[in-house]
């Protein structure tokens, strides 16, 4: 009680941060007993009927649901397989760089498209794109091939969501690793030189391991948000004729939830995405815990 | 051997450029078609520099007054936001940095669940249209109040604080409010500046609460905006903008309006680059 007295204009600051998170954190997360319900908009929480796990089933026997859960583990793949490892070796690489102005303007051009939206991005990615005036299919016709109608088909869709997330991510990401590379005791690689080590294998023996719990740390973070590919970048590239290959369960809830305010059903999605995630992260934890004693907790 | 580092050096910088040509060459495309003439375009001419240059793309997307009511409100949403989310942040990441403050691990684990575990969509609209915020600005505002990630980098650049500070402060007779306002918020400065080009970009940029909760269409922000005219090839959701210009072509309006959105970014971005990688490293580090 006096440490309340003595310090309370902290307590009172911090106030409406803490009534933020109870309200649009905490809130949604007990709204979320919708799942279990069979939610009526003009019963509300108290009116609507319980059906338990009906809602889960439902979603396991719907071959649309199974299809758009195939769409966002392969494209959760995807990206974790192609986009996760660039911004490592483009940190590497970067670190090679002695030149201090050179390296400077090309981490400021590298990081740039990481400030662009996915609307910008989806429309430049449309101009470049495009089967008439895109650029790409420019070259491909100068060299007397077809033009392609890269989002008109679905076969391109997912190359298409992980190439431009390399394109407006993969500098940023260098960030988190140049800082762990920064770190590197400069007097280990004196050591190795005198011990004959060329730099392929400085970077193998001293560089790689002291950048590995960082890129445990991450891998662990992505892991976590292995369903949640993002709904902005999806929603941006998906038309009626490549959705078939590029919706994955955040466009799902939005339209099928939001549009045709199925609210219980896209409740137990979601709920289903979160928890997956959970626990993902948890196994990732257990695992790299054991394997390195590395962790996030 | 000396040789073989010489080969992969020139081969390192050679490619590290290539790269940074692949980042900007779209944006520079881009640049270019918005200044070409509809013919150059549609002739697949425009490569990085304009063909027929035109302002002509431009004066379509100033003359029409709903683009400009839209970036009217992003400007209004990213400034007032961001005021808000620093207030937000840093009056709860302070107290949470302090000792004193006795609910602070409980504080923190109830944070930290909720960014490992998010409530779906459909439970945040009932409770967004409950507090009858559909079709206002305040909820491009107030929901995103604080952003977790954020809080915990703040709070982390707190904590490293020397104490010694605030305890000579208080030993000098200065209150709690008057520590932070001329000791604490001088000294914060970077990553206040972090934050706020933080969260100004995600304001600017984000559409999808917008497109969750606002379906007046006087109330647009830019981003949701630049959908229609953008994605409307692909949509067959053709603006009021495209319909009524037959000489100009959809693709270089289309792609000055996207110029037009980026501007306020690629001003701004220089000036607090030193700072967010600064800030950046505060939050690597420390979490």
């Amino acid at each position: 009680m006096n440490n309340l007295r003595k310090y309370k204009v902290l307590y009172l600051i911090s106030l409406p941060g803490i009534i933020f998170f109870i309200v649009f954190k905490y809130l949604p997360l007990a709204g979320s007993v919708m799942a279990f319900q069979n939610y009526n908009i003009f019963k509300g929480f108290s009116g609507s009927p319980w059906v338990g796990l009906d809602q889960f089933r439902r979603m396991f026997t719907y071959p649309e649901f199974l299809r758009i859960f195939e769409n966002t583990v392969l494209i959760g793949l995807y990206d974790m397989v192609f986009a996760f490892p660039i911004p490592i070796i483009f940190a590497l690489l970067l670190n090679e760089v002695r030149k201090a102005v050179y390296k400077r303007i090309l981490q400021t051009v590298v990081y740039l498209p990481h400030f662009l939206s996915w609307i910008i991005i989806g429309g430049i990615m449309i101009g470049i794109l495009s089967p008439t005036t895109g650029i790409i299919n420019q070259i491909l016709n100068s060299f007397g091939f077809d033009p392609i109608y890269f989002l008109g088909e679905e076969s391109y869709i997912r190359s298409i969501l992980v190439g431009t997330g390399i394109w407006k991510d993969s500098g940023w990401g260098t960030i988190i690793y140049l800082a762990a590379l920064a770190s590197v005791n400069p007097e280990l690689y004196e050591a190795a030189k005198i011990d004959g080590a060329n730099r392929w294998k400085q970077t193998l023996s001293i560089t790689i391991p002291t950048i590995l719990p960082t890129i445990t740390i991450m891998f662990l973070l992505h892991i976590g948000n292995f369903l949640d590919f993002g709904f902005e970048r999806v929603f941006v590239f998906i038309n009626s004729l490549n959705e078939s290959h590029g919706d994955i369960l955040d466009t799902y809830i939005y339209r099928v939830g939001l549009i045709d305010q199925q609210y219980s059903y896209t409740t137990a999605i979601g709920l289903f995405k979160s928890v997956v995630g959970l626990l993902l992260v948890m196994i990732g934890n257990t695992l790299s815990k054991k394997a390195s004693g590395e962790g996030l907790y | 051997m000396k040789n073989k580092g010489r080969i992969f050096d020139v081969i390192n910088y050679i490619f590290l450029t290539l790269v940074g040509c692949m980042m900007v060459f779209p944006i520079l495309h881009v640049l270019a078609k918005s200044f070409s003439s509809t013919q150059a375009i549609n002739a697949g001419k425009v490569t990085l520099f304009p063909i027929d240059w035109t302002v002509m793309n431009y004066q379509v997307i100033l003359g029409d007054g709903s683009i400009w009511r839209a970036f009217m409100v992003s400007i209004l949403i990213t400034v007032v936001g961001t005021l808000i989310n620093l207030i937000f942040t840093a009056s709860l990441a302070y107290p949470l940095s302090r000792q004193e403050y006795s609910i602070r691990k409980v504080i923190l684990i109830l944070i930290l669940v909720t960014m490992i575990f998010q409530a779906p969509l459909i439970p945040n609209y009932m409770v967004i249209k409950n507090l009858q915020l559909i079709d206002s600005l305040w909820v491009l505002i107030i929901p995103s109040a604080i952003s977790a990630y954020n809080l915990f980098i703040m709070r982390s650049f707190f904590t490293a604080l020397p104490s010694e500070l605030i305890d000579s402060a208080s030993i000098d007779g200065a209150g709690e409010l008057r520590t932070i306002w001329s000791i604490i918020l001088p000294l914060s400065k970077p990553v206040m500046a972090t934050m706020g080009l933080f969260y100004a970009v995600s304001h600017w940029n984000s559409y999808s609460s917008a497109l969750y909760y606002i379906n007046d269409r006087a109330l647009y922000p830019l981003q949701l905006r630049l959908r229609e005219i953008v994605l409307s090839n692909d949509l067959g959701q053709a603006g009021s903008l495209l319909e009524n210009v037959n000489e100009v072509s959809p693709a270089g309006v289309q792609m000055a309006v996207i110029i037009v959105s980026v501007i306020p970014i690629i001003i701004v971005y220089p000036f607090l680059q030193k700072y967010f990688i600064k800030g950046m490293l505060i939050g690597s580090i420390k979490s």
